[in-house]
């Protein structure tokens, strides 16, 4: 049976762990590593690292990290943010990260897309879209593609961009409500249904978790392959295995 | 010092999450890939990613598959894991016309297009048949798959586990001191490992 995936998702500056984190007895509470091997106990399907560094120079710093965590970590990783072209690319699955989200390199140079999942296979290209509704309430839905946390309208229809980069060879993607992010409100739930019914690969969705309902809500009515979720886990509100237990509950097939 | 286990190293990509995973349950293994490594090997490990024509053209060019071939014949204990899996077998519809190691009878097919492909997650197995290799693993848990092709054995015999994906198929096969895996042992948390572990028991 196809399990349905629980990812955590860490934001990484300069190596480090940004957002807080309430685990006990860990020796180092900003190393990634150490984090994402604590979710991985946990029974995390899946961890996402997010490089939210702002300066390219410290590159090095996140390939050093998809290198440790190839050698530490026994599920599978993926590293997106900061990613602007192939040799990005190349650099963070060289060192053993399992995939890469590309955003705004995907918008900037759309041909990336496929030069990358035939390269590399579009098992391990992701393409994070950030989508924000542009119509009112009541109104038939539609959601536009925005950059730089929500600050840049691209005018691309999220829909049609999701169908545009799976064509182009992305093999899975992640799925941000920039409505959402945030607010603990519970997934854009149109949106992920939306963006599933377009295309034929996984679909992560993320953005706005504040309950393990909502993280049900994601595959249930969203039809969600995964979700994703960052603060709920981290601030130990809840643990990797009670959402799962929860799902289960609600008839999610889940992997324990 | 000859490690005891050689993971065969064909220029397919990083292979040291596989060796890490073995390090983990307490066992060294060596990466390389030379006939002499292979030849002194207690134990044999194929992973891969990629197409299974460069990859078999790849161990023909370093003579390496007549190697792998004769060490299984005389007896050691050989793990195929991913693309390593599919190798064992005499061909691929990925690339047709290519000759596999042909060390199990059948092919390689493409998963059937109504589905998702790569089939991509972690998805249950059903244990066909009781292996040393699967000791504590229990019936129906869940691995990480990362894949298109799957193994067709002809001999249903080989079977030793079958994963519904749409279809069943054998995501893993064993005969004799041979043994192969559809799904990442190493991206399979604790069970993975385990694999691993039971694996490498057979060495010493």
């Amino acid at each position: 049976m196809h399990l349905i995936r629980v990812i955590p998702c860490l934001d990484v500056d300069k190596g480090r762990v940004v957002k807080g984190t309430n685990f006990v007895n860990l020796r180092d509470a900003g190393d990634p590593v150490e984090l994402a091997s604590r979710y991985d106990l946990e029974g995390a399907d899946e961890v996402v690292f997010l490089d939210i560094t702002a300066s390219h120079e410290n590159r090095d710093t996140i390939v050093e990290l998809a290198r440790r965590c190839a050698e530490e970590l026994f599920i599978p990783f993926t590293i997106g943010g900061g990613i602007r072209n192939q040799g990005d690319v190349r650099a963070l699955l060289n060192a053993g990260a399992d995939k890469v989200s590309l955003n705004s390199a995907a918008i900037q140079n759309p041909e990336a897309v496929n030069e990358c999942s035939r390269r590399y296979g579009s098992q391990c290209i992701v393409v994070a879209i950030d989508a924000k509704r542009i119509t009112p309430r009541g109104e038939p839905p539609r959601w536009d593609v925005y950059l730089n946390g929500g600050r840049v309208n691209t005018g691309l229809d999220a829909v049609r961009w999701a169908r545009e980069v799976v064509g182009r060879g992305a093999g899975e993607i992640m799925l941000t409500s920039m409505d959402r992010d945030g607010t603990k409100d519970g997934f854009d739930l149109e949106l992920t249904r939306a963006v599933v019914e377009a295309v034929r690969v996984p679909v992560i969705a993320s953005g706005g978790v504040g309950t393990l309902e909502h993280l049900a809500e994601g595959v249930l009515a969203g039809g969600a392959d995964a979700v994703l979720a960052a603060s709920i886990f981290h601030f130990g509100e809840y643990s990797i295995r009670q959402a799962k237990e929860f799902m289960a509950a609600r008839g999610v097939p889940v992997r324990f | 010092m000859t490690a005891p286990l050689y993971i065969i190293d064909y220029g397919s990509g990083n292979l040291r999450s596989v060796q890490k995973a073995f390090e983990r349950v307490g066992v060294q293994a060596e990466v390389g890939g030379d006939v002499a490594g292979i030849r002194d090997a207690r134990g044999l490990v194929l992973p891969g990613v990629g197409a299974f024509g460069s990859a078999m053209e790849e161990l023909e060019r370093r003579g390496l598959a007549e190697v792998i071939r004769e060490r299984v014949e005389a007896g050691v204990p050989f793990l195929g894991v991913c693309l390593g899996q599919q190798l064992l077998f005499e061909s691929s519809e990925e690339s047709p016309g290519v000759a596999g190691l042909g060390l199990l009878e059948g092919a390689v097919r493409l998963l059937p297009v109504q589905l998702k492909v790569p089939h991509i997650g972690w998805n249950t197995i059903e244990i066909a048949k009781a292996s040393p290799v699967l000791e504590a693993i229990p019936n129906g848990s869940a691995f990480y798959f990362v894949h298109s092709f799957v193994v067709t054995p002809r001999r249903p015999g080989d079977v030793l586990t079958f994963t519904e994906y749409g279809v069943g198929f054998a995501s893993g096969v064993e005969r004799d001191n041979v043994v192969a895996f559809q799904f990442h042992p190493e991206k399979s948390s604790s069970l993975g490992l385990e694999i691993y572990r039971n694996f490498a028991r057979n060495l010493c």
